[in-house]
């Protein structure tokens, strides 16, 4: 034994099993997101139980199992909950019992022995409602404007008819509202500021005059096309509440839902898997493509997706261009020397700051220096409300441009440097310029290393939250920044972000066990993301190391 | 290439010459010469204006963060002759624009701050023969002012400032009201002339407290009640004699809570009542504020009436408060000294909204200080021939009034931004208003104007280096192990795998480290805290159990693994005992820990926060790890093969050959690492912002939270007033994360150049 210790090898192992815990719990992260996160579309089985409570009465609920956990009877009697029998360990259930509106919570506790009579009722059905969320409970009839359409057999198919008829009505309002009133409201805000700008020109009284009697007819005629709108949005409305539904909860109690309130309807029971199958690539779908609802506890994420992705292309646009010709400038032009290779530690080391600073610069700096100079400038008609004074688009990008800007540096000048001289050489003696070198041989050369470069600064751009939260991002922004007003895309928006989200709906929501499975669900959008930025980054530099290793031989 | 093209086109044309002409040769030598140097200046152009776009972010950090140290200033504007020769009081609107004084003929008279001309001009209603014998000025920024009168009657007055923007000018009108009525009151029944005054606005009504020229000390709180059904408005006065009344008095004060009374002597002490149960009152104690045979000449309350300021003759400011000692009673205590002035001080002026005031003193000199960072900003003569006799300042503190001996006033214009903090007071214990003793705290804002902003760095300093510590006592073994393994023992085919599997995971956005450090690891810690340890306790010792009883597996399956491969093996016994000390958990909780170790750690006084240290420094260690691991590896897999296998050569076993060859050749970069992840460790924002309770406590405890420069940095930032005091110390906090880190990095990248260096010459 002692022997066996003298020749290292348990410190051997000891090191391996470093290596094989990290492993572990980066697999055992990667794939608790992944569970996690994908198994919350699954439409899980709806399951009706009896619950006795403490006073022997008992109720009957429909719900959904979330969680089952052990735990020792000390813990529950430190909460207060009273136990009847002795056991030292009991079985507890999380169960999503839905009905907001109707119970208050839609997640509660319950132990095992409370618990009976599971059964898996066919007829049960999982309302995704716009308001309240889940309704789970049993479908009793549908209502055309107070007169019976369908029950019983025919209801299912005449129901999903009419959810879809209310959704597409739904869609048209949600058209008129955000493109038609928006667009409105737009040309009114930009009539308010044209006036403005003139008082502040000072402009004499006659154009003045004449632009506010033309400002009136403008307005008038927006009014006009304004109320005409509000009149189809009402009517539309109207429409949405034509049909109702009947239900009934598991306790009994009956509820009207108006259909215009149903997202979705289906009976999780009854499905087969592959009906299953296909509510869950529908759902992950509507997940991805959907708006956030409720506070961004339900419904899509969307705007979030857009916005990352918009952000990290404009930052992309900035970072490219500079980043490249700073690396090519202190790798072939800069002059050698002590002043070179300060500059050069320096920028180098930029990429380990800590990202918080360079937000609380673009805060101050950006936001509040240049963007207060560009609004005194510019846009002296909208001041005291600032248009680029403001955290927004463009100062996040520019921002994380910064930030990302030394990543770019160090590997295209990686790049640039793994090119073997012998070919700059070979290129100068054939009576090429430095410039055509440079931009014929040697960029085009270093351009996968490049590529690298701007990969892992978008991989890093998507991920980085702490920053953003200083000068860009907020929990719900009304509009996308790219949209069909002039200038389509709106530099000084404010943006939603995915990381940002996780963070927001996670720590500021009101119900985040409601959110815990989108939260899980973006998450995994926002890794999937990274990873395969981050894989390809990988693959492109392993292929260019092998390439020149061949070459320069 | 060009030429080429060219030469090709020619020969279509003629034969003679495969060169275009010489004309044309020396046009598109020009043209490219330009190309080129436009290239050169173009890539010269952008890359200098990155490295500028870099020095910025020092230089603009750095400029945001000097006004917090810099002291105050003073600019004289204009002169004019005072409107009033005597005054006992003056007064300086918000916006330097209106002045007011009153003299001991009880004339109010407001004026042009900036002219000196007169304005409005009130006459008190004073009684036939009677002359004001004394004067009370309240919180400043109630405005409430008393006279006391020589057949002991009081008149309060209110003076306030109404604003309006008629035609979007300010207008500023002035305006006096009386709160107790127009008619002066009759304070004492026995008609003594009122020495001295000392009025208040409280919770509870108006305070008076006087005292009589015949030595008695009477406290009369008048309360204004409404009748319910008329709507009518009647004073109701509840009078109390004060036990205990000092010989002579030379200021009073009560403070705006109507609890406690101070009244100074002549000789230089400071008496405390107790007031809180006026019938009751109590004399507590009398306390010496100057130094002996010195005299008390000027005592005043900083803004919110809870500390004290007292000027002695020797020129001495000193600031006391009440503090609570451990049976519950309140003692006045000395809290600390100002910058001593030259001679004995004439007026204390506080500022209306912080916890500053000036002083000026006998020779004319002119004290800014500040009470918190017990700073003084400025402490000059006031000019060359002026002898002030009373100050006013401004309520925005950015001008005051100087009233000369010789009658005139001075306009001044006062910069002292950012009197609040000081290198002193962010580093050291500060002994805060209200509070039992000196203290760290960061408390940096508040909704009310009372409010003492503190701004000690210490609690986030401590709170980065914590979670730091933390996170580094769990990545660094297990990186710098790793690293060791996979650059020196592991087999090439996985090592291909695993290394990338951790670069990986450092590119995982810390966002999402930080959400499941707080949603899911720091529940699941406090339901299995007994797991975790378990976890950390058996882990290592069932890697070499395991390695101990894998010299007895099947021949065929260690041939078939090999050296280099023990991690496959390993991954499946980590797992399994993972699983099995989650499962036994609670039975341990039951059998050592009554049941549940978080209970029974709170029991034995460990406080325990859901979210504490703990999580962090696992979730913080595990994006630490990456960068450790990384940076180690490469330093380890770059020692020269030739000294291995040197050492292997002379017998030497696989692990003595490690420690003794390529550990230490290595430590440099090894060092680097460690400084590397250190770095990213104190920088790091998310993770300690969705896995602590953000707190700012000076604490080690692992079972309780903290919070960090970066991330009180992100909560705090946003909601603060652009320029002030708090934005730049939080723009302070951002500059110490950057230098420490840039330090940090330039010292690690350092050290990896010269070790590269070193294995390049062996």
């Amino acid at each position: 034994m002692k022997a066996w210790f003298r020749t290292g090898t348990p410190w051997i192992w000891l090191n391996a099993g470093a290596i094989a815990l990290s492993l572990v719990m980066v697999l055992g992260v990667l794939g608790l997101i992944t569970v996690q996160g994908a198994s919350h579309f699954w439409p899980a089985d709806l399951q009706q139980v009896k619950l006795t409570k403490a006073d022997g009465s008992t109720q009957m609920i429909l719900a959904e199992l979330v969680r089952t956990e052990e735990v020792s009877a000390t813990v529950l009697k430190d909460s207060g909950i009273k136990l009847e029998t002795q056991a030292e360990f009991y079985q507890r259930h999380l169960l999503k019992m839905g009905n907001r509106d109707l119970y208050g919570r839609d997640f509660s506790w319950f132990l095992q022995p409370q618990l009976s009579d599971w059964s898996q009722p066919e007829n049960a059905i999982v309302i995704e409602r716009r308001e309240w969320g889940n309704f789970y409970g049993f479908p009793l009839r549908l209502l055309q404007e107070g007169q019976v359409v369908a029950e019983g057999d025919k209801l299912l198919t005449e129901l999903q008819q009419r959810i879809a008829r209310a959704n597409e009505i739904y869609q048209q309002i949600a058209l008129i509202e955000k493109g038609d009133i928006g667009r409105i409201n737009k040309k009114l805000e930009a009539l308010r500021l044209t006036e403005r700008k003139l008082q502040l020109a000072q402009a004499d009284a006659a154009t003045l005059q004449a632009h506010k009697a033309e400002a009136l007819t403008e307005k008038a005629a927006l009014d006009a096309e304004y109320a005409a709108l509000q009149q189809q949005l009402e009517q539309l409305y109207a429409a949405t509440k034509r049909d109702v539904l009947l239900v009934q909860s598991a306790e009994g109690k009956e509820l009207e839902i108006s259909l215009g309130n149903i997202v979705h309807a289906h009976f999780p029971n009854a499905m087969s898997t592959t009906d299953k199958l296909q509510h869950y690539v529908a759902a992950i779908w509507n997940f991805l493509s959907d708006e956030p609802r409720e506070a961004n506890t339900e419904g899509g994420i969307f705007p979030a997706i857009f916005g990352t992705v918009t952000m990290v292309i404009l930052m992309s646009i900035i970072v490219t261009p500079f980043g490249v010709l700073a690396a090519i400038y202190l790798r072939e032009y800069a002059k050698d020397g002590p002043l070179l290779r300060v500059i050069r530690i320096s920028v180098y080391n930029l990429a380990g700051v800590p990202s918080i600073v360079y937000g609380v610069f673009g805060l101050g700096f950006f936001v509040y220096i240049m963007g207060g100079s560009i609004d005194a400038l510019f846009y002296p008609e909208s001041l005291p409300s600032p248009t680029f004074g403001t955290p927004g688009l463009f100062w996040a990008s520019l921002t994380l441009a910064l930030l990302t800007l030394p990543v770019v540096i160090v590997s295209t000048e990686e790049g640039l440097s793994r090119i073997p001289s012998t070919i700059r050489m070979g290129s100068l003696a054939l009576g090429a310029t430095k410039s055509e070198t440079l931009w014929k041989v040697v960029v085009p050369l270093a351009t996968p290393a490049m590529m690298t470069g701007l990969i892992l600064a978008i991989a890093r751009a998507a991920g980085e939250v702490a920053p953003l939260m200083l000068v860009g991002v907020v929990k719900l922004a009304p509009t996308l920044p790219v949209d069909g007003n002039f200038p389509f895309v709106h530099l000084d928006q404010k943006i939603m972000h995915l990381g940002f989200h996780v963070y927001d709906v996670g720590f500021q929501s009101p119900n985040v066990e409601a959110s815990r499975p989108l939260l899980y669900a973006t998450a995994l959008v926002l890794v999937i993301l990274i990873m395969v930025l981050n894989l390809a980054a990988i693959q492109l530099r392993n292929r260019l190391r092998e390439k020149y290793r061949s070459e320069s031989d | 290439m060009q030429p080429n093209q060219a030469s090709s086109a020619g020969t279509q044309t003629e034969l003679q010459s495969l060169l275009p002409s010489g004309e044309r040769r020396a046009r598109l030598r020009r043209w490219r010469s330009l190309k080129d140097q436009m290239s050169r200046y173009g890539i010269a152009f952008a890359g200098i204006s990155v490295v500028l776009a870099f020095t910025t972010i020092f230089v603009y950090l750095f400029s945001e963060v000097g006004p917090i140290f810099s002291s105050a200033s003073t600019e004289q504007q204009q002169t004019y002759q005072s409107p009033e020769q005597n005054a006992i009081f003056a007064n300086l609107e918000r916006y330097g624009e209106v002045g007011l004084v009153a003299n001991k003929a009880g004339e109010l008279q407001f004026f042009n701050a900036q002219t000196g001309e007169p304005g409005q001009k009130l006459q008190l209603a004073l009684p036939e023969g009677a002359s004001i014998t004394s004067f009370s000025r309240g919180e400043p920024r109630s405005g409430i002012i008393a006279f006391g009168l020589s057949n002991g009657q009081v008149l309060v007055a209110k003076h306030e400032y109404n604003l309006s923007y008629p035609n979007d000018k300010r207008q500023i009108v002035p305006v006096v009201t009386y709160p107790l009525g127009e008619t002066p009151l009759q304070l004492d029944a026995k008609q003594q002339a009122i020495l001295s005054l000392a009025v208040q606005e409280g919770p509870s009504g108006t305070a008076i407290t006087a005292f009589t020229a015949d030595g008695r000390l009477s406290y009369n709180l008048f309360e204004a009640k409404t009748e319910f059904l008329t709507g009518e408005t009647t004073l109701e006065r509840s009078e109390y004699q004060l036990p205990d009344a000092p010989k002579t008095v030379l200021k009073m004060l009560v403070d705006t809570t109507l609890q406690n009374l101070f009244v100074a002597d002549t000789q230089g002490n400071i008496h405390y009542y107790d007031i809180r149960d006026p019938a009751s009152a109590r004399y507590v104690e009398a306390i010496s504020a100057v130094k002996a045979g010195q005299q008390l000449t000027a005592l005043e309350f900083l803004v919110g009436s809870v500390s004290l300021i007292a000027g002695g003759s020797d020129g001495s400011l000193s600031q006391w408060f009440l503090v609570r000692d451990e049976h519950n009673n309140f003692h006045l205590k000395h809290i600390r000294d100002f910058e001593q002035h030259p001679a004995a001080i004439v007026q204390i002026e506080p500022e209306y909204s912080r916890k500053g005031f000036m002083a000026i003193d006998a020779k004319g000199y002119l004290g800014i200080h500040y009470g918190t960072s017990a700073r003084t900003l400025m402490l000059e003569p006031l000019g060359e021939q002026l002898q002030p006799a009373r100050i006013a300042i401004s309520p925005i503190n950015q001008s005051f009034l100087a009233f000369d001996k010789n009658g005139t006033v001075q306009h001044f214009a006062l910069d002292n931004a950012h009197p609040e903090v000081s290198w002193k007071a962010m580093w050291n214990e500060v002994w805060y208003e209200g509070r039992a003793e000196k203290d760290y705290i960061w408390q940096a804002s508040s909704g009310s104007d009372e409010f003492e902003a503190k701004m000690s760095l210490v609690p986030l300093a401590s709170g980065t280096l914590k979670a730091a510590f933390f996170a580094m006592l769990f990545a660094t073994p297990l990186a710098l192990m790793g690293a060791l393994y996979t650059a020196y023992f592991m087999a090439p085919a996985l090592r291909g795998k695993v290394k990338p599997t951790i670069e990986v995971m450092e590119a995982l956005p810390t966002v999402i480290l930080g959400f499941l450090a707080g949603l899911w690891l720091a529940p699941f810690i406090e339901s299995y805290l007994s797991a975790v340890f378990s976890i950390l306790l058996l882990l290592p010792l069932m890697m070499i159990a395991t390695a101990y009883l894998w010299r007895y597996a099947p021949e065929k399956l260690r041939f078939a693994l090999g050296h280099g491969w023990e991690v496959v093996v390993l991954i499946p016994v980590i797992m399994l005992l993972i699983y099995l000390c989650v499962q036994v958990s609670p039975v341990i909780d039951h059998m050592f820990f009554a049941g549940n170790l978080r209970q029974w750690l709170t029991d034995n006084g460990i406080t325990y926060d859901q979210r504490n240290a703990l999580v962090v420094g696992i979730a913080m260690g595990f994006a630490v790890i990456p960068n450790i691991f990384s940076i180690a590896e490469d330093a380890i897999y770059n020692v020269p093969k030739h000294l291995t296998q040197g050492s292997l050569a002379l017998g030497a076993t696989p692990w003595q050959t490690m420690m003794n060859v390529v550990l230490p050749t290595a430590s440099p970069g090894v060092f680097a690492a460690v400084m590397v992840g250190f770095g990213r460790a104190v920088g790091e924002t998310m993770i300690v912002l969705m896995a602590t309770g953000n707190s700012p406590i000076v604490n080690f405890n692992l079972f309780e939270g903290m919070r960090t420069l970066s991330a009180n940095i992100a909560v705090e930032l946003p909601e603060t007033a652009v320029g002030s005091t708090h934005f730049r110390v939080l723009f302070l906090a951002a500059l110490v994360l950057l230098v420490f880190t840039f330090i940090f990095n330039t010292v690690a990248e350092l050290i990896r150049q010269r070790l590269r260096q070193r294995f390049s010459n062996l």
